[in-house]
């Protein structure tokens, strides 16, 4: 078959194909072109206008935005107001990382450990499910939970263990008049809507202990314990602050849940939130967005040199 | 790290423990679609009724919020799916400056917080004065997206071994055809797979899309505000049974797509 019978377009493909062939460069910069040039622009060009005007400020009198460059957006973050929004916002993000730790392990460790076969592809849907499922339904369900009429005070009545949770709501900073209007509310919903961002990264850690390590382990004479305390958690650490990634950077940009479910004092999503919108004050906006990126930017950094990044 | 001894019981109870906090609350929102309580969260209900399923089946706007929700997915969702199989092929086939960089910035739309995402692009459509509407919502989506089918796609292109595409070469075939014959066939369940979990991803958003979103009122949207001001408790309630439901189909498919895996060819090397 020569190639003058072939239709032309067939042989413009050719020709093209072989330009590829001589040239892999020339593919390669034809591949990338699009994404770059979509995430490049689109993205990246988003985030450096964001940056930019943080450096502006907005004239608080007239309140228009004077486009120069100054610190004093930034300064206005170290008001007592807004220092003590991004305190409680990472404590809360701490917080919420070290309990989905705590309250993932087990299902983490279980399912690597001691699941096989149907039980194992439960547990794994398990965490998928809930991971996917929506985010906005789950906030919903919670705030069915811990309505005054609903299922956490219906049970605790049931039971009689009304004055516990009463005592426990009369704590001074983590309680409020009901649980759907304190931190603990809000704690338990980032809990719950970010556990399977921390389960799925410590089981792939745990997936990946060569099971001829807990041999060596035990032949040398470690009880289980042991070998669970100098081989197992110190191979599954990756995986936790891998997941940690996750529950951290979730909480500290989450605006939504301690909307709904929460005290009226604010957290850094929040106060993004409500300066852009109805206040019109973007710098200070843009500011605030720039907190959890630079803190992000320190976690990151700190997790890359524990090797977290191979657990993801 | 297998273990044929049995768990200690503690551990099991934590494990179910676990899972069982994770799927009860989803559970229950299947009981509160069929209250007859409507003024209230009151648990127990005080009785079980279909009706709010016909109520929310004639309610125009949440029709049209689904509408909406459904075409953006599905418009981000091809998006994404051709730029991140675009990159995946790239990054997978060869070794060149910047590599590493590209899988950040691929990366970064979800890893960083979804309200700098969303203030950025809303800062960056004020600036170049565009308009907020439909388009905008699907640019926010298809540009978190990609990372979801980057990733399907990246882990599927390791394992399809080089030699087959140069097999398909050898035989004379074009770099099209290789694509269309060869490539394609091999990436097709990891790319639908991808597809679903974009699909998924993007018709749950609300983040992103509140500060993208002009009027219109994709599904979450609409949830959001009966979140913060409850107007109308029982369809809200059977809304949220029905977004369950929904998103886990995809999500099944996507799992039973990728699962195991071993079939793809050449992957013997």
């Amino acid at each position: 078959m020569s190639a003058i019978d072939q239709p032309t377009s067939t042989s413009f493909l050719n020709r093209m194909s072989d330009a590829f062939w001589r040239r892999p460069k020339l593919l390669l910069a034809l591949m990338l072109a699009p994404p770059l040039l979509w995430l490049g622009m689109i993205y990246v060009g988003s985030l450096f206008s964001l940056l930019i005007q943080s450096f502006f400020s907005i004239d608080e009198f007239s309140g228009v935005i004077q486009y120069e460059f100054t610190l004093k957006t930034y300064g206005e973050l170290f008001r007592p107001a807004n220092y003590d929004i991004i305190i409680r916002t990472t404590l809360m993000a701490a917080a919420v990382t070290v309990a989905s730790a705590i309250v993932a392990f087990p299902v983490a460790y279980y399912a690597a450990r001691y699941a096989r076969g149907k039980i194992k592809a439960l547990f794994y849907l398990g965490a998928m499910l809930p991971l996917w499922s929506s985010y906005l339904v789950k906030i919903y369900a919670w705030k069915l939970i811990l309505a005054k009429e609903g299922i956490i005070n219906w049970i605790v009545d049931g039971i009689g263990l009304t004055w516990l949770l009463k005592a426990i709501l009369s704590i001074p900073v983590i309680g409020g008049n009901s649980l759907s209007v304190s931190y603990i509310g809000t704690f338990l919903v980032f809990l719950y809507v970010w556990l399977p961002f921390m389960i799925l990264p410590v089981q792939a850690a745990l997936e990946r202990v060569p099971g001829n390590l807990l041999e060596a382990s035990g032949d040398l004479g470690a009880s289980s314990r042991q070998t669970f305390t100098h081989v197992i958690f110190p191979l599954a650490l990756p995986g936790i602050v891998a997941g940690s990634i996750f529950t951290f950077s979730l909480t500290l940009g989450d605006y939504i849940i301690p909307q709904i479910v929460g005290s009226s004092r604010l957290f850094i999503g929040q106060a993004v939130f409500a300066h852009q919108g109805t206040a019109g004050n973007i710098p200070l906006a843009a500011a605030f967005a720039v907190v959890p990126i630079l803190i992000m930017a320190l976690y990151l950094w700190a997790a890359k040199r524990k090797g977290a990044f191979d657990a993801l | 790290m297998h273990s044929d001894r049995p768990a200690p019981l503690a551990l099991k109870v934590a494990a179910i423990a676990g899972l069982l906090f994770l799927h009860l609350p989803i559970l229950l929102i299947f009981l509160y679609a069929f209250t007859t309580e409507d003024k209230s969260y009151q648990f127990p209900p005080p009785g079980l009724t279909l009706k709010w399923f016909a109520v929310t089946w004639n309610r125009p706007d949440v029709w049209e919020a689904m509408r909406l929700s459904l075409k953006v997915a599905s418009v981000s969702t091809l998006i994404a799916l051709v730029l991140g199989t675009l990159t995946a092929a790239a990054v997978s086939r060869a070794k060149f400056f910047g590599r590493e960089a590209i899988s950040l910035l691929v990366i970064l739309p979800i890893a960083l917080p979804g309200i700098v995402t969303g203030i950025s692009l809303r800062s960056a459509f004020n600036l170049a004065d565009i308009p907020f509407s439909t388009w905008t919502i699907i640019l926010g989506h298809a540009t978190f997206c990609v990372v979801v089918v980057y990733n399907n796609a990246v882990a599927r292109f390791r394992r399809l071994s080089g030699s087959m595409i140069e097999a398909s070469m050898d035989l004379g075939a074009n770099s099209f055809q290789t694509f269309r014959y060869v490539v394609l066939p091999n990436i097709g369940t990891a790319l639908l797979a991808g597809g679903m979990l974009a699909f998924a991803l993007s018709f749950d958003e609300v983040i992103v899309t509140t500060f993208t979103a002009g009027q219109q009122a994709t599904l979450p949207i609409w949830m959001l505000e009966e979140l913060v001001r409850p107007r109308q408790r029982p369809v809200t309630n059977v809304v949220a049974m029905v977004v369950v439901i929904l998103t886990f189909l995809p999500i099944l498919g996507a799992y039973y797509l990728t699962r195991g895996g071993t079939d793809t060819a050449g992957s013997g090397k």
